[in-house]
């Protein structure tokens, strides 16, 4: 066939290990069409965890200070405790737009593309990385329009806010891109690093977590479930275990 | 050109549950039964072990259970006279991918349809008069009666260990169960599981209300069990990561959980993956199907002969195959005329959040199908006399687990997002719960699924097309089963509520339910139907089609249930009539 390939194994491990398939194994299926032995044995299917480490993957240092603002805003520390920033949502949004998930690499992107309806879902060409580097630099270039400071990151927060609700009505400009999809993919990306597990390099010391009450990766309530109107009484737990055997 | 394979005595096109049931069945009956599953292999230990599988990131938001839309989507559409563009990223439906499909990240709902919903397009007809049907809807009879299914549900229950409890044995009303549903030969096998504290309180204000609750059937296990392949299923442990995930303590019934540790070991069944199924190849009579085309992980392309093909895909792709590869003759719906991708159906939800002040109710404790309903507004159990609707669905609070990302719910009023959402996020999340409605979708002549004329998957074939829209009849009955919500939480005393009801067309991108149905539709007449009562296509009688894409309509129901008891009862018909004289089953 002459229709354009992809590598199928590499669709269907995206985001999680890719493992390597064993010569022999390899063979023996091209031999039959496919893969009769499929039992791998010790070769969990494990996520990796994010490199925790302060260098930015994706974002350029503008766009990380944009970031940082803008997240400061939607999840604000206060007296409750830790925002966004805090929790680590910026490292959490810049590993993830620098991995399969920013390259949409699972997600239909041939064209022909048109805006389409709100019931359609998604037709920008963009991947979410692209949303992010188009996105900024239009928020950033609308600020200055306007006279109203160097870049978003230098308006006050009350500014900020103001901002940040027009982006999310849909009631400003920005160039080349959609202000209420660049909003809505940073709101949902920011709600995802806040309270996704820690392993992603969000949630830190699960504060995310904590605010609520959640007691994350916790796999046996059977004691709980008819304990009614009773207090949950233990701590959260990640995947990695707990915050105080995480904690460097 | 296609490398030639030996011939087997039967193919399953896709190895989720039909597939799985289905090898099980053939290759107790002798044959030798090859499946072949364009997802990769999946077992518990392997890829949702308990180590890693409560992380709603990955599973839920990253969708590595589920289809890759970048491989193979569908283009959407609410009407024609609008322009399908493709589902570029999965929102209101999740098809599942690999071995076992969308039965690894189910979350156990395992109903019966009523007896009435079998034969919708009569009863109806007879209680209501034709002016209740508008001749826009195309609802018709499924050819098979609840009687008929009886035994195979019944099957299905104790493959999987169902919990529940039986509100109709042999005609029977039992105390604690569903008074409603069709009468049942015995009790479950598994008694329900434990109630959280928010089912719990919905059981009680309904109660108060005259209303029957009962506990939601559930292939979650409430007890260790043992089924009668020799299987053995773990208790539930209440995680809350069951819808949208994999079960890694074996607790949640699958093909992994019942069928595959008996079926993997025998010498008569072979399971290819990462094989995909191009077409199915017809001989020059276009009355027997011959082989089947695959495309391999490598590319490669290969033919494998088969004597009997039984299409196991979900819906979506079941109705594609039949359309790229000429079987058939395809729904127009400018003329009524054709029957492949007509009545495609879908589900109806909405539903009322609850906040409290003064009750903990810890959310995240939860499993699939951990509720309590109550099911006097589903199918006719009640008069629709004078409401402009018929079906009907189910209300009731089914406690899945309140993942964070996904599950944070705020009063009325609440920004998105700032100081304020914050807060209230943090003042309710504890003690906030929902009450859910699960209603019913009629078919109408403007909802089918084609192929589309401009967008290609991987391989360069048509992606499937599909056309749909809420209608009247819908709308009308989902505000109904929303208003009888808001008085059963009126009736629980929370400190407010908020009522989210399904407004305006049906919207691609928030998740509502992998409840997709109709477009190889059973019946009665070749004319009207593209397979018969045993899901035996009319057009190639060596060809079965099994799953929802045989639903007429799509009840108030999930459809797991019903999918299996239509494939045992498929399975019975091969292996105790077609294999004794291979043809059309009359």
């Amino acid at each position: 066939m002459d229709a354009p390939r992809l590598s199928r194994r590499r669709l269907l491990t995206a985001g999680a290990v890719i493992t390597a398939v064993p010569v022999a194994t390899a063979a023996a299926a091209a031999a039959l069409g496919g893969s009769e032995v499929p039992f791998k044995e010790g070769q969990a299917n494990a996520p990796t965890a994010v490199d925790k480490g302060t260098n930015w993957t994706w974002f350029t240092e503008a766009e990380a200070a944009f970031i940082n603002a803008a997240v400061a805003r939607l999840i604000p520390a206060d007296e409750l405790g830790p925002g966004a920033v805090e929790a680590g949502v910026p490292l959490f949004i810049d590993r993830q737009l620098a991995g399969p998930y920013g390259r949409g690499e699972r997600w239909y992107m041939q064209g022909p593309w048109s805006p389409g309806l709100p019931t359609q879902g998604y037709q920008t060409r963009l991947t979410p990385a692209g949303l992010y580097r188009v996105g900024i630099k239009a928020t950033d270039a609308a600020v200055v329009r306007e006279s109203r400071g160097g870049s978003f990151a230098r308006l006050a927060a009350a500014d900020q806010d103001a901002f940040l609700q027009r982006m999310e009505k849909g009631d400003v400009a920005l160039d080349g891109i959609d202000a209420k999809a660049f909003f809505a993919q940073l709101l949902q990306n920011t709600l995802e690093g806040f309270w996704s597990d820690p392993i992603y390099g969000g949630n830190r010391d699960m504060a995310g977590w904590k605010l609520i009450g959640f007691p994350g990766a916790r796999y046996d309530n059977s004691e709980f479930v008819s304990q009614h109107g009773q207090k949950y009484p233990l701590p959260p737990v990640g995947l990695k275990g707990r915050v105080e055997w995480i904690r460097s | 050109m296609a490398k030639k394979l030996p011939s087997v005595d039967a193919l399953m096109i896709g190895f989720g549950w039909t597939g799985a049931i289905m090898a099980q069945e053939l290759t107790d009956a002798g044959l030798n039964v090859l499946a072949l599953e364009r997802g990769a292999w999946a077992d518990t230990s392997r890829e949702f072990a308990t180590t890693f599988a409560q992380d709603e990131l990955r599973y839920f938001w990253r969708h590595d259970l589920f289809q890759t839309t970048a491989h193979d989507t569908q283009t959407i559409r609410n009407d024609a006279s609008q322009v399908a563009l493709p589902m570029r990223k999965l929102g209101s439906y999740l098809p599942g991918t690999n071995v076992g499909g969308a039965g690894v990240h189910w979350n156990g709902q395992t109903w019966r349809f009523l007896p009435s919903d079998f034969v919708a397009r009569s009863h109806n007809l007879q209680r209501y008069g034709a002016a209740a049907i508008p001749d826009t809807m195309t609802i018709q009879d499924w050819g098979v009666t609840y009687d008929d299914l009886e035994p195979y549900y019944d099957r299905f229950e104790r493959l999987c260990g169902i919990s529940g409890k039986a509100g109709n044995i042999g005609g029977q009303i039992q105390a604690g169960g569903n008074p409603f549903e069709g009468p049942r030969s015995r009790e479950y096998p598994n008694p329900p599981m434990a109630m959280s504290y928010p089912p719990a309180l919905f059981a009680e204000a309904a109660t108060g209300l005259g209303l029957h609750p009962f506990p939601q059937p559930s292939a979650n296990m409430s007890h260790a069990y043992v089924n009668p392949l020799g299987v053995r299923l773990e208790a539930c442990t209440y995680c809350g990561f069951c819808e949208k995930f994999a079960c890694g303590n074996y607790s949640k019934a699958s093909a992994q959980t019942t069928i595959l540790p008996v079926l993997m070991k025998k010498p008569n069944f072979r399971l290819r993956t990462e094989c995909e199924v191009m077409r199915i190849n017809l001989d020059a009579s276009g009355k027997r199907a011959v082989s089947v085309t695959y495309v391999d992980a490598s590319g490669e392309e290969f033919e494998q002969p088969a004597d009997l093909i039984v299409l196991c895909s979900y819906i979506l792709n079941n109705v594609r195959l039949l359309l790229l590869s000429g079987i058939g003759a395809p729904y127009d719906p400018q003329t009524g005329q054709g029957v492949i991708g007509k009545n495609y159906a879908y589900q109806i939800t909405s539903s009322v959040n609850l906040f409290y002040d003064d009750k903990i109710l810890n959310p995240f404790i939860g499993a699939g199908a951990h509720g309590m309903l109550v099911d006097e507004w589903n199918g006719d159990n009640f008069d629709h006399a004078g409401l402009g609707f018929i079906g009907g669905g189910f209300v009731g609070v089914v406690q899945t687990g309140a993942r964070p990302i996904e599950t944070h719910p705020v009063p009325e009023g609440t920004p998105n997002w700032g100081g304020a959402f914050k807060k209230a996020v943090a003042a309710n999340y504890l003690k906030s719960m929902s009450i859910a409605t699960h209603g019913a979708v009629m078919s109408h002549r403007g909802n089918y699924l084609d192929l589309d004329p401009t967008y290609r998957d991987v391989y360069g074939r048509p992606l499937l097309r599909m056309t749909f829209d809420y209608t009247d009849n819908e709308h009308r009955m989902s505000d109904y089963l929303t208003d009888r919500s808001v008085d059963i939480a009126r009736a629980m005393k929370a400190r407010e509520i908020r009522v989210n009801r399904r407004m305006g067309s049906w919207d691609v991108v928030p998740y509502q339910t992998t409840h997709n149905t109709g477009g190889a539709m059973m019946g009665v007449d070749p004319s009207t139907s593209a397979v018969n009562r045993y899901l035996q296509s009319w057009d190639v009688p060596n060809l079965f089609v099994m799953g929802s894409s045989a639903f007429p309509q799509n009840p108030g129901y999930n459809p797991t249930g019903t999918v299996a008891a239509l494939a045992y009862a498929s399975a019975a018909a091969i292996t105790q009539r077609y294999l004794k004289a291979p043809g059309a089953l009359a």
